[in-house]
């Protein structure tokens, strides 16, 4: 076991020095730096001696390494730098900006899973027409494009019907039921293609179980259905699902940026977006840093629960 | 270790019209949807390369005049805010989705099929690197990898989707090193190895054909997915801008802008989208289903409804059965009724074909306490009959005609709710493969224990006790350190007494033990047969054995009933079975035997192969490869006609073979 | 770890010759990751095999036989110990020098469904060993296939027909056609009729003699089955927990084995008849150690099979019996002398019925 922690530990530090590392190489890359940006946008011109006055300030003239070492640095004292355009911290700006976000996902993880697995386990029990339907809607859910479905329910239920808001966020602690409604739009963009990905997932999973000898024999010795799909065949199928759930919800944080950006919701993808447009180094690393924070403890409960799950795994 | 033949699919194999496998490409054009859906995957490629040589018109033109003007006859989809045709602009706008999916395939295979095979095929320490590679690659979050490399190449679309192919590769990686793991394992690779095959003869002749399907598959998911990605980029404005002319992406985007005023135009932009990704997916579905998707087949469902009884394609046996069913079996069986009585079963599976009858007015009885044996080789029906039996046939196989009584109840109506009722607790169930038959989930003594609530009224405490009493019943050495193991710490003799303690729990009176020990080594094989022994002694329970190997049989039963190609040929007290079998297939198959034959001569073979249900011949079954064969045998069906006490035999040549001997 | 030789039997009476087929101090062991001991599936085991002789490896799953087997096809890395094959030491040829050799050495496998790859014909199969031997007298590579599948039974049209059209046996018949397609002189044969019922297991095992008889081709017939080694082999070498326990002419270790745990293999067989069946019951350990199947690892020393021997003293628990040779065979076990009765044809089983302890009398282990 403490073999395991420090293996996962090691492999998260790894994973965590490239994403860090390859950020800081690909936006010194880019065209442009922020010098060129605050400029810009501060008076819209530069003189060479201003452009490398602020380079100076920005501490962009000193090398890559020593750079990402300042950086590093930093991070180990508990600070991600500060934004180059406003000045505010890095750590606070992220902070205020990982509650939508995390609404948002963790809204639609719920969703997706309930719905997803009861209709995926449904599916694989009745087969016929309602295995078709499973088919179709998680074909369905798959093919629709989440910006085109997040325009369609805003026409829908914002414009037309005046249902949900179309638009922003409101803290759950200023407001849960505003909360709520203004996730509902979002979360169910997203959940379009998840609850299609797990559905169909599931019920695969289901179907195979349900086909394995040890079933039969189940029945054999007179055990309810309920226990047999229930207790027994659900908590083999559930090995697989358990991890889907974890692909599902590192791929929910590409469908951040798409959601927030139309609806307007200030969470960590549309923070992504502006700061990788304006070379805001400091937030681009804090953005990367974090979301691979998210990946690295996503597997972490993966393999714990599939540990949890599978004893034959548990043993070895 | 022997194959038994029970489901529909392994009698399939062996049946003469089994379709050559592995060309997906004929099957393909069975399935209109694949079809249909390839085939407008093939348009878009070419009009995407055609751009604007097939456009109606031309798609940059503006025309201030007619402005979001819906569909009509000039223009089919309607224009957009300058005017411009939507049709053609959707036409042309394939080609940065299309060329940037194309981007993003290549890289995407090239990685995934060379890393894959190299991981899969070579094993070892390069496996383990190339796998490190990928769990890496794949943990790296794909929206910040484009966002970062659309800041180094503004605006860039192939460097964006070069990287997501990148991103996205570890997947088809993980696919394609399972399938050559898998095939390099087969034995057929193992042959062709030693038949002296280089590598790269074998990679290509054996492992390359199987990766076929599975990577279609992926790429077509995979391609749907860059498709969706593609435009998502585009909508957004991070890539392909509207600068840079039309494409499905920035429709949409420009179809949102004006959302307030006239939503029409999401309908077309989004059509197109979702019946691309929706035509991506129905043809990989459809490479899957003809792949892969096939050996899975139907699942069992536990929740079976009674099924009117169609006689359609068994309508031609009914005569046979009905001469079977009034024959049935034997009578002589004293006074005391018989606790399980069969007579006149038939059972048959669906195939491709209609109903195909694995098994035709078979007969026995079971008296309490007795133990009776049904032997006979692969895909004579035996597996069959017994799993009827407890009502449990696999793969949609039913009961057409015939009646199985227990103890006075009729266990073969069709709603099998009388069958269910007396599951593991009047009548037990063991099967071949003692590891496949236990959860490998749940730890033993939990299993036990729920099965000992569902048959008794106990506490949990008292179910757990009575666990490890069933444990100690079965002679388990050490019962409480066995019922805290999971099945995978068993080895194969501890699994099968954990299968027989789990059949006691209910205490029934009759145990249905399908090939017991079929899959155990000889000296485990001769302790699990002790144990059934002395069980029988302890509670007084009928046994009903399933073999195929005559020794077994000798050791545990009194009586046996063989069968041959779905039909009872011979039933008799074991004994007069051995010293005087009256039928010519039990005679030839205990010549066959090697405990028997004379040793320095050729084994007495019997010619040719058990035909499958499907190429039964007429008459007796056993025709085509009996010695004392005459034209009479294969004039009509043969009764089971009785030739001694309690000893029957469906030949009409009994006293030629009584004279042989 | 010495290895033990077996007198070079030699069914062609060409004594003068090496053997065809000769391993010394054989030892194979699995390395299962770098946390788990290395498991060792054969010690030290000797064998030969003469020109046109059969030699049958006998024992139950993990004895190690199928290893032996492998390590002779280079499918298993040797551990230590040698390999020689018609003088020619091949324990570690390299690959070149493996793909000649499978011209002299083939093999027949046990699940005749996984043998032959399901989406190729026969004919393409068939003709794998020819691509890589061409031999210039033998003809053009169909007429080859053609004259194998008939030497099997098979009609030469089956060649363009694919796997699923077979039935197990054929498919048998197909896979010993392969083999024989090179003109190999020694076939490894494992469990090749074990997936087989016994109407067809009797078919197989006669084609083998006949190709035997016809061709001068030697086998090492791996197998669990005692009764069937009868019909085959002309030697026979009992393996336990990778071990050799009992090595001899067959008549002798199939009429009357002197190791216990051969003697036990033979008991634990059922025949097919109830009577006699009867009598071996009442004779047979009524109980080994549950659960403690040939499989497990055995004892680091010691017999490895003393932990199931009825017969088992102290010193069988500390000193590993050599292998030695007794009046026309070899045998490893401490206690022969005192368990060699002229009448132990059926092991223990001569003993009087009560005086066998009752299985749930025993202490348990």
């Amino acid at each position: 076991m403490v073999r395991e922690a420090i293996r996962w530990l090691l492999s998260s530090l790894v994973l965590l020095f490239v994403v860090t590392v390859l950020t800081f190489v690909l936006v010194a890359m880019a065209p442009g730096d922020a010098a060129k940006a605050i400029l810009n946008a501060r008076s819209g011109g530069y003189t060479p001696q201003q452009y490398q006055e602020m380079r100076r300030m920005l501490g962009l003239d000193q090398s890559l390494p020593v750079q990402y070492w300042h950086w590093l640095d930093h991070l180990l004292h508990g600070s991600m730098g500060t934004d180059l355009f406003n000045g505010q911290s890095v750590t606070q700006a992220l902070g205020s900006r990982i509650g939508p976000s995390l609404s948002v996902i963790v809204a639609t993880l719920v969703v997706s899973g309930l719905v997803g697995v009861a209709l995926g386990i449904v599916s694989a029990l009745r087969g016929g027409v309602l295995g078709r339907l499973v088919d179709v809607v998680s074909l369905g859910g798959l093919a629709i494009p989440n910006f085109w479905l997040a325009l369609v329910l805003v026409e829908l239920f914002a414009v037309r019907l005046a249902a949900f808001p179309a638009t922003g966020y409101t803290p759950f602690g200023t407001d849960p039921v505003q909360w709520l409604r203004g996730l509902v739009l979002p979360v169910l963009t997203l959940s379009a293609g998840a609850v299609a990905f797990i559905a169909k997932q599931t019920r695969d999973a289901m179907s195979d179980v349900l086909s394995q000898e040890f079933v039969t024999m189940l029945r054999a010795r007179g055990l309810s259905t309920r226990s047999v799909v229930l207790k027994h065949a659900l908590r083999n199928a559930a090995i697989p699902v358990v991890t889907l759930l974890g692909l599902l919800l590192v791929s929910l944080l590409g469908g951040t940026v798409v959601v927030e950006d139309i609806f307007a919701i200030p969470g960590l993808g549309q923070q992504a977006m502006t700061a990788s447009a304006s070379h805001d180094l400091p937030m681009i690393e804090g953005v990367a840093f974090l979301f691979t924070v998210v990946v690295v403890v996503t597997n972490l409960v993966v393999d714990v629960s599939y540990r949890l799950l599978n004893p034959k795994v548990r043993a070895s | 270790m022997t194959a038994i033949i029970t489901s529909p699919e392994t009698v399939q194999e062996t049946g003469p019209a089994a379709p050559a496998p592995g060309r997906p490409w004929r099957g393909l054009l069975r399935q209109p949807l694949g079809l249909l859906s390839a085939g407008y995957l093939l348009l878009l490629v070419v009009v995407a390369a055609a751009g604007t040589l097939l456009t109606p018109r031309d798609p940059e033109a503006d025309d201030l005049a007619h402005t979001l003007s819906g569909p009509s006859g000039a223009h089919w989809l309607g224009t957009d805010r300058l005017g411009r045709d939507v049709f053609s602009r959707l036409m042309v706008g394939s080609r940065p989705t299309l060329l940037g999916v194309a981007e993003a395939v290549l890289v995407f295979v090239v990685l995934g099929v060379a890393l894959g095979m190299v991981a899969g095929f070579a094993g070892g320490r390069t496996d383990r690197l190339i796998a490190r590679l990928g769990d890496l690659v794949l943990a790296v979050p794909g929206i910040i990898a484009l966002l970062m490399v659309l800041a180094v190449f503004p605006d860039n679309n192939a460097a964006a989707m070069i990287a997501f192919g990148l991103i996205s590769s570890p997947s088809l990686l993980r696919v394609v090193r399972a399938v050559t793991m898998a095939v390099r394992n087969e034995l057929y690779v193992k042959a062709a190895r030693l038949s002296g095959l280089s590598t790269p003869a074998i990679l290509r002749r054996h492992i390359l054909p199987r990766l076929a399907g599975p990577v279609i598959v992926q790429v077509s998911l995979f391609a749907a997915s860059a498709v969706l990605a593609e435009t998502a980029l585009s909508f957004l404005g991070l890539a392909t801008p509207e600068t840079q002319g039309p494409s499905w992406g920035n429709m949409v985007g420009e179809a949102a802008s004006v959302i307030s005023v006239d939503p029409w135009l999401l309908v077309p932009t989004g059509g197109m989208l979702v019946v691309t990704v929706l035509a991506l997916g129905l043809l990989g579905d459809t490479v899957h289903d003809l792949t892969v998707g096939r050996a899975r087949g139907s699942a069992v469902r536990p929740v079976r409804r009674p099924r009117p009884a169609v006689r359609t394609a068994v309508a031609v046996a009914a005569a046979d059965v009905a001469a079977a069913v009034a024959d049935g079996a034997p009578t002589e069986q004293g006074a005391a009724a018989p606790l399980l009585s069969v007579r006149g079963l038939t059972i048959a599976f669906p195939s491709p074909e209609g109903e195909v009858t694995v098994v035709r007015g078979v007969g026995f009885d079971v008296a309490r306490g007795e133990c009776v044996g049904i032997v006979g080789e692969s895909g004579c029906g035996k597996t069959v009959t017994a799993r009827s039996l407890v009502g449990l046939l696999p793969g949609g196989g039913r009961v057409v005609a015939g009646s199985v009584a227990f103890d006075g109840r009729d266990l073969a109506d069709p709603a099998g709710r009388e069958v269910a009722r007396l599951r593991g607790s009047r009548i037990g169930l063991i099967s071949q493969e003692p590891m496949s038959g236990l959860d490998p989930s749940f730890r033993v003594g939990s299993q036990l224990a729920e099965v000992v609530r569902r048959h008794h009224r106990l506490t949990r405490r008292q179910s757990r006790a009575r666990a490890l009493e069933l444990l100690a019943l079965v002679e388990l050495p050490d019962p409480a350190s066995v019922a805290r193991s999971h099945p995978h710490e068993l080895s194969g003799g501890m699994a099968q007494r954990v299968s027989i303690a789990l059949a006691l729990a209910g205490e029934p009176d009759l145990l249905i033990a399908d090939e017991p020990t079929t899959a155990l080594d000889v000296t485990v094989q001769a302790e699990i047969l002790n144990l059934l022994r002395s069980l029988r002694v302890r509670t007084g329970m009928a046994v009903v054995l399933v073999t195929h190997d005559w020794g077994v049989l000798a050791d545990l039963c009194e009586r046996a009933v063989v069968m041959y190609a779905g039909e009872v040929v011979e039933q008799a007290p074991v004994s007069d079975l051995y010293h005087a079998p009256r039928h010519p297939y039990t005679l030839a198959l205990l010549a066959a035997n090697p405990h028997l034959a004379a040793v320095g001569q050729e084994l007495p073979a019997i010619p040719g192969t058990v035909p499958p249900p499907s190429a039964w011949p007429a008459g007796c079954h056993f025709q085509p490869r009996c010695g004392y064969a005459t034209e009479e045998c294969g004039a009509g069906a043969i009764p089971l006609v009785t030739v001694a006490g309690g000893h029957q035999a469906r030949c009409i040549h009994v006293d030629r073979l009584e004279a042989a001997r | 770890m010495t290895g033990t030789d077996i007198d070079t039997g030699n069914a062609t009476g060409r004594a003068d010759t090496v053997p065809l087929l000769e391993t010394e101090g054989l030892t194979v062991r699995y390395h299962r990751g770098r946390r788990r001991p290395a498991l060792t599936a054969v010690h030290g085991v000797g064998l030969t095999v003469g020109r046109g002789e059969t030699v049958a490896l006998v024992g139950e799953s993990g004895s190690g036989k199928s290893s032996v087997g492998n390590a002779v096809l280079g499918l298993t890395p040797v551990d230590s110990g040698s390999i020689r094959f018609d003088g020619e030491d091949i324990t570690r040829a390299d690959p070149r020098r493996r793909r000649a050799l499978t011209a002299q050495i083939q093999a027949v496998f046990q699940d005749p469904y996984g043998s032959l790859n399901p989406v190729r014909t026969i004919g393409q199969s068939l003709v794998e060993p020819l691509l890589a031997h061409r031999r210039p007298d033998a003809g053009a590579p169909r007429d080859q296939v053609a004259a194998a599948l008939e030497r099997v039974g098979l009609p030469a049209g089956a060649a363009d027909r694919y796997p699923a059209h077979f039935s197990g046996g054929q498919r048998q018949r197909i896979a010993i056609a392969r083999a024989l397609i090179v003109r190999p002189r020694l076939i490894v044969c494992d469990e090749p009729t074990s997936a087989l019922d016994l109407s067809i297991q009797a078919q197989v095992i006669n084609l083998l003699n006949r190709v035997q008889r016809d061709l001068g081709v030697s086998y090492l017939f791996i197998t669990h089955d005692l009764a069937l080694i009868r019909h085959i082999a002309h030697r026979v070498v009992v393996l336990y927990g990778g071990h050799v326990m009992e090595a001899g002419p067959t008549e002798q270790v199939c009429d009357r084995p002197r190791h216990p745990y051969a003697q036990a293999l033979l008991a634990a067989a059922p025949v097919p008849d109830p009577e006699e069946q009867a009598v071996r019951r009442s004779g047979r350990p009524s109980r080994g150690t549950a659960g403690a199947g040939a499989g497990s690892a055995g004892p680091a020393v010691g017999c490895p099979f003393a932990p199931r021997c009825p017969y088992a003293a102290e010193p069988c628990r500390r000193i590993r019996p050599p292998l030695e040779s007794v009046d026309g065979g070899q045998l490893a076990c401490l206690r022969y002398p005192e368990i060699a009765e002229p009448s132990a044809v059926r092991g223990p089983g001569s003993r009087q019925p009560e005086e066998i302890p009752h299985a749930d009398a025993r202490p348990l282990p």
